[in-house]
């Protein structure tokens, strides 16, 4: 077994403590204001100036100032506040978002992370991403275990041009939750029906086991077929 | 009695000289000029170089510059944006010059100029692509790079109300780059949704005050402006 998109993106919301800042990425990070559980605040910020960020706003109460950093329309909660892009990138750059959740497309075992160039891409851009990486408190990495080709995306070395060095703290995949420490890579959770064995055979680096180590407690609505070859 | 009001969108841009550098500003839809920049477009100065996060969308506004062959550089964070096509062909070609800037180094370098200092030493991109050829330093064991202001010829933004002393007040997610913007060029000039007499801007909602805005036009926002913009992050 393994997870659904949705599934990593509801493994990261509930690890949001109340009362936490968080930024997030573009893909399946989006996916994680749905499900943080109601009666817990937490903050969602936009690089283009909102804190307080709600759900995406409904077809026709759309209001043409106010997007998202993804250019989406979206609304703000009670308590929200707008601001400029330097205050904006103040909150990130001076550590005081507490999290930033974001896709990558490879993660080394000591937390560097590339997520700013694809292979083949010819058009360079950077946006936010270095800022956030360099500068949030956390960088929660959310992707999926394996590339369509089956080949690991955790690796001993990053071969993609780096958002930033030692970086990364926790990695989501749809195989198993995996923090990165100065004594490398440890294993915290694997997908249903999985065991560490199989999550070492995807991951290159080696994997220490957590003492308390554990199959992910999740919905059976978040559950997937392998996609792993 | 100052009045920094003009009637059209023409005579904001009608200094614009070629090779000039503008900053130009909004963040997807939300504070961006998009009639000066057709007014731009028609007022015909080449060799621009634009300071913007994105490479704009589609054929019109920054856009429609890039189209018409009108800019020889362009420094951005994320000219990849989906719908930025004018400038993705013309860059796969060869044919336009691209300074890529982190957004928040982007954003900080426009703040610096208009500030009065001379750069800045930021995390962000240390050890990375990006920093190469940069002078870096380390400060209390952390390595930073140094970044220099980056100022303008010019300035254009939006803001949603203004008054004939060039107060301007944002809504919402607007303010992004103009706040910054608007300290760092020689002559800035805001399009607005609406101009109100001086004094009805309550001072606590001024968000630009009038000593950085050279001119102001009332522009009706057209249609085109409030589809869905299709400009990535």
């Amino acid at each position: 077994m393994s997870l659904t998109r949705e599934g990593i993106a509801y493994l990261v919301a509930c690890d949001l403590p109340e009362g936490s800042y968080v930024n997030l990425g573009i893909g399946i990070p989006t996916l994680v204001s749905g499900f943080v559980p109601r009666d817990r605040e937490v903050f969602f910020h936009s690089e283009n100036g909102i804190l307080g960020m709600g759900p995406l706003a409904e077809p026709g109460h759309e209001d043409p100032d106010l997007i998202n950093a993804g250019k989406q329309y979206v609304t703000l909660l009670p308590g929200a506040s707008v601001f400029d892009h330097p205050t904006s990138f103040s909150m990130i750059r001076g550590g005081h978002i507490n999290y930033a959740v974001l896709g990558a497309l490879e993660v080394a075992a000591n937390g560097d992370m590339a997520n700013w160039r694809t292979p083949g891409e010819k058009v360079p851009g950077v946006g936010g991403a270095m800022d956030l990486a360099f500068g949030v408190q956390s960088v929660l990495v959310t992707m999926t275990h394996v590339t369509n080709k089956g080949k690991p995306k955790i690796l001993n070395k990053c071969s993609l041009p780096l958002t930033a060095p030692r970086c990364v703290k926790r990695i989501y995949t749809d195989m198993a939750v995996v923090d990165v420490t100065l004594e490398g890579l440890i294993l915290r959770e694997f997908a249903p029906g999985l065991d560490p064995a199989a999550v070492q055979k995807h991951t290159e680096p080696p994997l220490r086991i957590a003492p308390d180590c554990r199959e992910m407690d999740i919905p059976a609505r978040f559950h997937a077929a392998q996609l792993t070859p | 009695m100052v009045n920094k009001t003009l009637a059209t969108c023409r005579e904001a841009v009608a200094n614009v000289f070629d090779g000039a550098t503008i900053l130009l500003g909004g963040f997807g839809d939300p504070g961006l000029p998009g009639q000066m920049l057709e007014a731009l477009r028609e007022q015909g100065a080449k060799d621009l170089t634009m300071v913007h996060n994105g490479s704009g969308g589609g054929t019109h506004a920054l856009g429609g510059l890039i189209h018409d062959g009108r800019v020889r550089k362009l420094i951005a964070s994320f000219p990849n944006n989906p719908g930025g096509t004018s400038f993705q062909e013309l860059y796969l070609k060869g044919q336009i010059e691209l300074e890529l800037v982190p957004q928040g180094t982007l954003a900080e370098r426009i703040r610096a100029a208009g500030a009065g200092l001379g750069g800045f030493f930021t995390p962000t991109a240390a050890g990375t692509e990006l920093a190469k050829g940069k002078e870096t330093r380390v400060i209390d064991g952390r390595e930073y790079v140094f970044e220099k202001p980056l100022h303008g010829d010019f300035a254009f933004v939006r803001a949603y109300r203004g008054d004939r002393l060039g107060n301007l007040s944002y809504r919402m997610a607007m303010r992004n780059f103009n706040v910054p913007m608007v300290t760092a060029a020689k002559f800035v000039a805001a399009e607005v949704d609406e101009l109100v007499p001086v004094g009805d801007l309550d001072p606590e909602d001024v968000h630009t005050p009038g000593i950085f805005v050279d001119r102001v036009v009332e522009v009706v926002r057209h249609p085109k402006y409030l589809e869905i913009t299709t400009e990535g992050r």
